[in-house]
């Protein structure tokens, strides 16, 4: 069994109007059955109200599942006695740094989730040491968080994460309100800790250029999985992903373009460096001037 | 008619150690009917610079003039510059509070004095005017999904008439055929009615596709103040104060570096593929068809 592993999982909350009076029944999540194994990158995609939000909050039993079965690590997240263990094996960190950040000195912010643990003293430190040196901010230790930018207080917010020691950190648009750089720092970050360090990371995101490195991508789509596979697998469809109110990296999207009008292109160019690969050999350039000149 | 800012500084905590300079001799002007992009990292100003245009912050020192007068004069009447400027800021949708999507756009022309009758006429043009389907207009406004409540609370701004339309951030959290989608709307806000837009925005793909001019701003300063294509060629000193380029502008460097002779300086996918055509076809590879 993976990490996290959903069977039939249904997730329905009632609407009710301004007096309590039950207006009907919204189904967010419907039947969805996935298995993530330990290590795995994954990249949830889909349009707002899609469900990838709700179904991203069973993974730490935010949410209980209204049928069907969850397991983290091997444990159900239905059952009481294990929802500590679940939050500390697979970590959450949301949209809006501010919201996630308490601590007055970064390295207090850190220490907070295993203090509560009841990690003895000297080991928090030693914690909370590694974590920031991961998501390298270990020589802000000592600011304030809030004189911060937008991608550092969101690299702090994945570093109180990492302090828990997880086996799997789900990251819920961690980049939506940050600017260019401070989404590169946080992917980057992310990047680093499921090949460094080994965790399963699951990225929700809007933004497709942050998902090609991912080993697979799910879609969804009216709480259901529309898409499942590999980013080359996945952005190969361009006008199936427009359907589902997506869109594709703007190498792919390029690619599509030049396609249409006659250069046959290989399905699937995800990056600028295999564009140029592909145009190069078009052409006939390939060995041509610039190859080996200055490289960005 | 236009708004012009003359030496325009603002400096937060004034007089006490922990004083900052957050707007540093801003001059600027922004004729009518221009759709303007504001770029920035976290932090550079933009905020603060279009809090500025409708008054809700003061300049420590300098001047802005809206139509020719000068805002800061004491009998200018800031409560009409406010109808006149309206400014929709970010994540707008928790602003949104009334009981159905129609009575909330109705809530800013009534404050501004109007009668029910006229009010209930912009609410109904505001609302069409950001396309949200009519059959909506009396739900609820927290039952609506995240591109529509966020239509709902431009709708708001836009029912005050306003001659310029602040907005910032309007497409942070919305998945990509919403962000298109209210992009496009508040363009053709732009090229129907004439009125002067100014999108504050973390996008440079967004950017480049809708606007005729990027103002990038720098701790405070106007780094680049120019069309598109121009304030793009500057991607690497850019990438130095924390933007980027468009993702096409890296595509169209990499190539050139192979050999191919493009315009590195397209910046939306169109041109892009424009200039990648013309440059395979004058560099006539032995594969062309045609």
């Amino acid at each position: 069994m993976g990490i996290v592993k959903t069977e039939d999982l249904v997730y329905e909350y009632i609407r009710r109007d301004e007096e309590g009076n039950v207006e009907g029944i919204t189904t967010a999540v419907d039947r969805v059955s996935l298995d993530i194994a330990p290590g795995e990158f994954i990249a949830i995609l889909g349009h707002n109200g899609s469900g990838k939000s709700t179904l991203a909050k069973h993974m730490n039993a935010i949410l209980n599942p209204t049928e069907g079965t969850v397991w983290v690590d091997g444990m159900d997240s239905s059952e009481d006695e294990h929802i500590w263990e679940i939050r500390q094996t697979a970590g959450m960190v949301f949209q809006n740094p501010d919201n996630q950040i308490i601590g007055q000195v970064v390295e207090e912010d850190v220490g907070f989730g295993p203090e509560n643990m009841g990690i003895p003293t000297e080991e928090i430190w030693q914690r909370v040491e590694e974590s920031l040196k991961a998501v390298g901010m270990y020589e802000y230790r000592k600011h304030s968080p809030n004189k911060l930018s937008g991608g550092q207080k969101q690299r702090v917010s994945i570093a109180g994460v990492l302090a828990m020691h997880p086996k799997c950190i789900v990251l819920d648009e961690p980049t939506a309100m940050l600017d260019p750089k401070g989404r590169k720092e946080v992917i980057r970050a992310a990047r680093a800790l499921n090949q460094v360090e080994n965790i399963t990371v699951i990225l929700i995101t809007h933004y497709m250029e942050e998902t090609i490195y991912a080993d697979r991508i799910f879609i969804m789509d009216e709480g259901k999985i529309a898409l499942e596979g590999t980013p080359r697998e996945i952005f190969s469809q361009v006008e199936r992903l427009k359907d589902l109110r997506l869109d594709v990296p703007q190498a792919t999207l390029l690619s599509h373009e030049l396609r249409k009008k006659g250069i046959e292109l290989p399905e699937g160019i995800l990056t600028a460096q295999e564009l140029a690969d592909a145009l190069a050999e078009y052409a006939g350039i390939s060995g041509g001037p610039g190859r080996n000149a200055k490289k960005r | 008619m236009s708004i012009i800012l003359d030496h325009v500084n603002y400096i937060y905590g004034g007089d006490t150690p922990l004083a900052v300079k957050a707007l540093d001799d801003i001059c600027l002007q922004i004729p009518d009917g221009e759709f303007v992009g504001i770029i920035g990292h976290t932090g550079s100003g933009k905020s603060t610079l279009v809090q500025h245009l409708n008054g809700l912050l003061k300049a420590t020192s300098g001047h802005i003039y809206f139509n020719g007068e000068d805002i800061y004069d004491k009998d200018y009447d800031m409560k009409k510059l406010r109808s006149r400027v309206g400014l929709v800021f970010q994540y707008p949708e928790h602003q949104l509070f009334e009981i159905d999507v129609f009575t909330d756009v109705c809530f800013g022309p009534k404050n501004l004095g109007l009668d029910k009758k006229e009010t209930e006429l912009r609410a109904f043009d505001a609302l069409q005017k950001v396309g949200l389907p009519s059959e909506l207009y009396y739900q609820s406004p927290f039952e609506l999904s995240g591109g529509q409540k966020r239509r709902v609370a431009i709708a708001g701004v836009l029912a005050m008439e306003p001659e310029v339309l602040v907005l910032d951030e309007p497409t942070a959290g919305l998945d990509p055929k919403g962000r298109e989608e209210i992009l496009h709307q508040i363009k053709a806000l732009q090229t129907q009615t004439g009125m002067t837009i100014l999108l504050v925005s973390h996008s440079m793909e967004d950017v480049a596709e809708y606007v005729d001019r990027i103002i990038v701003m720098n701790r405070g300063s106007v780094l680049y103040d120019d069309e598109p294509r121009k304030v793009f060629a500057h991607y690497k000193e850019l990438e130095s104060v924390g933007l980027a380029a468009p993702q096409v502008t890296y595509i169209l460097h990499e190539l050139k570096n192979r050999g191919l002779p493009v315009d590195v300086n397209a910046t939306t996918i169109e041109e892009a593929a424009g200039t990648v055509m013309k440059a395979l076809g004058r560099h006539s590879g032995n594969n062309m068809r045609e």
